[in-house]
């Protein structure tokens, strides 16, 4: 394997700027390694060969004209609920298996526009929804840590491609949790920025008021890259913020000196088992060590934060879903009159979890309903946002885990609700619309388990305190840098 | 006994506003065109694709709801009506449920006889028209034994004003007039192009009937699949006939959705909707609540025009013009704006809209030029008028003249001055012609007293011939009658 | 707050997805026991809380009525599941 293909993406970028290294052989050995992992990680439904060194070959030329591109040439893995204009677009559901999407979302172009290179469509739960990745219907991606393990979801794909450097950035989409999960569960940083902040045009609706995209890298300045290149007001977004976008990458802190950081009351860590209490505590007094003051915090309605979520998110996707009929693109199902087109279409085309959100999405919008149910629960994500802006009165920065235990094995939590609490810590601050990110603090081997696997520290700022939030975790990965301690597992990565 | 009954009618109309594009992307808002050449991701609700509110859409509605007296609340939202129909991209119609851009006001409509009415409005408000779909294989194009359906989405997106009225109107005429005011109002809004004939105006009526006097409403049936005014008012009329035959013959009225069938002059249910749609409305969440400011609120009332009743009222009560001449110049903005500025000058509203609306309209169909934009301004029209007026030049110089300004010829007065047109009507010179004439015909004027009363006529035609046209005709009849009678 | 077990089969059908018998069971179980955790919020006091339709504050966003580019027709009939002409086609819509 390539060696500049394990670097950051700021280390890629920067070798490309200096005309060290060129886009075209970084996207070629990014492409060979690709083949030779794929069959363990499964982490693309489709690779992009054309497109990557059509691509690659325009930021080569860009850069002998002299121009300077923040991600030249750093090879990039695009969830496959983003339109990328001539690519498969699936949100792995059998129901876009075949749709070639004509339009490219903004965020991605605003990618490639500053010299990213598309490698590949990445795996996801169908729709978003899930938090394994094990709810695709068009193919299995492994956690590169342990190939018998889920990667985490819904941005399963992203993160597996770029743990096992198939990728430097992966874009996934968080929803109540579908970036940081997998980040956490993948050894990367995984960081949804404050809601609005980065366009949807473009991003599969899953929940249109919670839905936004982030990078999946493997350090913080990375991540930080990818922010300043995609974030920012989009006119084709309604509910984008006008609101200038303050560059996070470069000039970062050396200690936290200053700083509150909250640990919250309700998180207790001691829950977690042993293993991981010891890991978070070590965290919490990693963060003091770099001069941090550790205050206790309340988020007394912590929760209510999963039932709230599972109402209003299948409500709003119940509504986004409904396209999906069978009539412009996708897949149909033919029937004697076009209600059966729909009915056929839609049962053939969509898997179990996205049926029974839609199911209970449709149900609490109902007529008798939408009082008890939808609004109830919109009030109580008023109260979420209102027990986080308390919080933040005595704090700068809230710190808790970022799930409830590390990767774990395939067909684990079959029970829907089971899996539905792999969001509790990483919901509240979807529903508020906060930004947060995971970033690694630690390893454990899961019982029954023979990999250490690792943990991810969530750490979440004020609405638009981007910035301070970027500058909090790479202060806390400089001084412990956790993920250098362990290599993925897979054949063709020197270990 | 047969019990009496009035009719209690509403009136829904879909208004396409007139904007350059449509109400959540910029694809080209025009009629006609080849099928699916005006469509993007976002009118074709296309995964991923999100609305943005076109400004001009939300300004032609609440200056349409400031036009009709409406409040315009300062908070306002879009809301999703769920619902899955072929001919909507996204099977959700983003439409305004509970708070919507207007609500309230009215219409102030004119019956043919000039009786001024009113009928309340219940809101105005904003949503994206559907697609189109045309049904192929039942021999009639209804969907009715069609086989299949084929879509066009160029429609799709189209900025709608929806318009409710309240439960008003009490007859088909009424109902006309009152969607003649309607349309005339968003005409002169320039709102929209209001054609039935172009799908952008588009009404469902609500009828029933009950017994004169009560106060209660009887069950209501939704008519809908009329295609221009006259078949509103049919189907209207056919609609009450046939409720009041049924409550009559001791039936009910069911609550249902009827097509007006155009060839056979009745209303037919459509098939009965088997559950009422549970359309689950919601905030929608890919778009931010409006809030209008009541100082924006202000300034575009400010800038209203005139409004087509306040002008017909103008019309009929201060300068005394009928109904029907009242109507002409409403309906012809140019026109009735000539028409006021000759009012201005000459202070004749009658004679003015004689002329406008008789031979000056009569030279403008038949040169196919509008008054307003021929040569004869509205000073010269108004000198032409005072001519009139003070007798200067009779009614038949006048018309001649006329025709001369149409062709270029300039002030009326150069004219007459020059040319010498100027009635006489000087008693001592007309009587001296009538002398003249008299005399000249003393047969005749024989046959006058012995009876033929009727030669009159011909002496004064020929006293008027001896003026060349120019004697006062009513001056030479008097002189003629008073010495024939001696 | 509700209480009642979901009607599967209404809720389906205004979703327009035609479920097996073993679906109607199987989901009505599964959200069923999800409703009784979203019961929680039962407890909660909202009489004066206002619904968050939106975390974002904007008002307001709007376009300036200026035309964009749209899609050539080849393009999007090309994704059509069935075409006909410039048209998309679908089976007979049975008239409400």
């Amino acid at each position: 394997m390539s060696e500049i293909i394990e670097r950051s993406a700021a280390g890629i970028a920067a070798q490309v700027n200096a005309k060290q290294a060129g886009a075209l052989e970084i996207a070629e050995a990014t492409l060979a390694h690709v083949r030779s992992v794929e069959g363990e990680v499964g982490a693309y439904l489709t690779v992009l060969d054309d497109l990557a060194r059509a691509q690659a070959r325009r930021v080569d030329e860009r850069i002998r004209a002299g121009e300077h591109l923040p991600l030249a040439g750093v090879p990039v893995a695009v969830k496959d609920n983003m339109c990328l204009e001539g690519t498969r677009t699936t949100c792995g559901s059998k129901i876009l298996e075949n749709w070639i999407a004509p339009y490219t979302a903004t965020a991605v172009a605003r990618i490639l526009e500053a010299g990213g290179i598309p490698i590949g469509k990445a795996n996801c739960d169908e729709f978003a929804m899930g938090s394994s990745c094990e709810n695709s219907a068009l193919g299995v991606t492994r956690n590169p840590y342990d190939l018998s393990r889920v990667p985490g979801g819904s941005s399963g794909g992203s993160a597996a491609a770029v743990a096992s450097y198939e990728a430097a950035i992966g874009l996934g989409s968080d929803t109540g949790g579908s970036i940081r999960e997998p980040g956490a569960f993948c050894n990367l940083v995984g960081f949804k920025p404050t809601y609005g902040r980065v366009s949807r045009y473009g991003l599969i609706a899953f929940a249109s008021s919670l839905d936004q995209i982030g990078p999946l890298t493997r350090t913080v300045e990375d991540a930080a890259l990818a922010y300043d290149a995609m974030g920012g007001y989009d006119p084709m977004d309604s509910t984008s913020i006008n609101k200038p976008l303050e560059p996070t990458a470069g000039s970062w802190r050396d200690d936290l000196r200053g700083l509150r950081v909250g640990i919250v009351r309700e998180f207790d860590t001691k829950t977690l088992g042993a293993d991981l209490d010891t890991i978070y505590r070590k965290a919490y007094a990693d963060l003091e060590r770099l001069g941090a003051e550790l205050v206790e915090v309340s988020l007394p309605t912590a929760d209510y934060g999963v039932p709230t979520y599972y109402l209003v998110a299948p409500a709003e996707c119940s509504s986004n879903l409904a396209r999906f009929d069978g009539v412009r693109y996708g897949l149909r199902v033919d029937g004697a009159d076009v209600r059966a087109m729909y009915d056929s279409t839609r049962a053939a085309g969509f898997g179990p979890e996205v049926k029974r959100r839609i199911l209970i999405g449709t149900h609490a919008l109902s007529s008798g309903y939408y009082d008890a149910y939808y609004v109830r629960a919109q009030k109580a994500r008023t109260l979420i946002a209102r027990d986080f802006e308390r919080a933040f009165a005595q704090c700068d920065a809230i710190a808790c885990p970022a799930a409830s235990c590390p990767a774990f094995v395939f067909n684990a939590k079959s029970d829907p609700y089971s899996m539905y609490l792999m969001d509790y810590y990483t919901i509240p601050m979807a529903l508020a619309g906060l930004p947060a990110l995971s970033v690694p603090c630690g390893w454990a081997t899961p019982e029954g388990g023979s990999l250490p696997m690792p943990l991810g520290l969530q750490l979440t700022t004020p609405l638009f305190a981007e910035r301070l939030l970027l500058d909090v975790a790479h202060a806390y990965e400089a001084a412990t840098g956790h993920a250098a301690a362990h290599r993925p597992a897979l054949g063709a990565v020197r270990a | 006994m047969n019990v009496e009954y009035e009719a209690v009618v509403g009136i829904e109309c879909h208004v396409e506003l007139k904007t350059k594009t449509k109400m959540f992307c910029g694809c080209a808002n025009e009629f006609g065109g080849e099928p699916n050449t005006k469509v993007c991701p976002v009118c074709l609700g296309m995964p991923g694709a999100l609305p943005v509110p076109n400004a001009k859409a939300l300004e032609h509605t609440v200056n349409a709801g400031l036009a009709f007296g409406a409040k315009i609340p300062s908070f306002s939202k879009f809301d999703r009506k769920n619902y899955f129909y072929p001919d909507m991209p996204k099977d959700y119609q983003i439409s305004q449920y509970d708070m919507p851009l207007t609500m309230g006001g009215s219409v102030k409509y004119w019956l043919d006889d000039g009786t001024m009415r009113e009928c309340r409005l219940t809101r105005i408000h904003l949503e994206e028209d559907t697609g189109k779909s045309t049904h192929a294989g039942s021999g009639d194009g209804r969907i009715a034994g069609s086989s299949y359906s084929l879509l066009d989405f160029n429609r799709a997106g189209v900025p709608l004003m929806e318009c409710v009225s309240e439960p008003e109107l009490h007859s088909a005429a009424d109902a006309v007039a009152y969607l003649e005011s309607l349309r005339r109002t968003l005409l002169v809004l320039g709102v929209s192009d209001v054609k039935m004939e172009e799908g952008s105006l588009r009404c469902d009526a609500n009828v029933s009937i009950r017994p004169v006097g009560s106060t209660e409403l009887g069950t209501k049936t939704e008519i809908k699949n009329m295609n221009s005014f006259r078949s509103v008012e049919r189907a209207i009329e056919s609609e009450i006939e046939r409720q009041v035959a049924a409550l009559r013959a001791g039936e009910r009225i069911i609550q249902e959705t009827r097509g007006w069938d155009e060839v056979h002059g009745v209303t037919h249910p459509m098939r009965s909707k088997e559950e009422a749609h549970d359309y689950r409305y919601f905030p929608d969440p890919d778009l931010v609540p409006l809030e209008i400011a009541a100082a924006d609120v202000d300034r575009l009332r400010a800038q209203l025009p005139e409004l087509p009743w306040q002008r017909f009222e103008r019309y009929a009560r201060e300068y005394g013009l009928g109904s029907r001449q009242a109507t002409q110049l409403v309906d012809n903005v140019s026109l009735s704006g000539y028409f006021d500025r000759v009012v201005a000058i000459s202070g004749n509203a009658q004679q003015s809209s004689n002329f406008v609306l008789g031979e000056l309209s009569r030279l403008a169909n038949e040169h196919d030029v509008a008054v307003a934009e021929s040569k004869v301004s509205p000073e010269h029209l108004a000198e032409l008028i005072a001519l009139v007026d003070s007798k200067k030049i009779n009614s038949k110089i006048a018309k001649e003249l006329l025709v001369r300004m149409w062709d270029g010829a300039g002030s009326p007065v150069a004219v007459v001055d020059r040319e010498s047109l100027a009635q006489t009507s000087d008693p001592a010179a007309i009587e001296a012609l009538v002398d003249g004439v008299l005399t000249a015909n003393a047969a005749v004027v024989a046959d006058f007293r012995a009876g033929k009363t009727n030669v009159a006529g011909f002496l004064v035609g020929q006293v008027m011939k001896a003026s060349r046209g120019k004697a006062d005709p009513a001056l030479v009849n008097e002189l003629v009658q008073k010495k024939l009678s001696v | 707050m509700a209480n009642d077990a979901i009607d599967i089969r209404y809720v389906a059908k205004l979703a327009r997805l035609a479920l097996t018998d073993d679906e109607i069971e199987r989901f009505g179980k599964q959200l069923g026991d999800l409703l009784g955790h979203v019961n929680a919020l039962a407890d909660l006091d909202i009489a004066s809380v206002p619904a968050t339709a939106q975390v974002v504050e904007s008002r307001n966003v709007t376009r300036d009525d200026e035309l964009r580019p749209c899609l050539d027709r080849e393009t999007v009939l090309s994704a059509a599941p069935q075409r006909q002409g410039g048209f998309f086609r679908v089976p007979r819509i049975i008239a409400e």
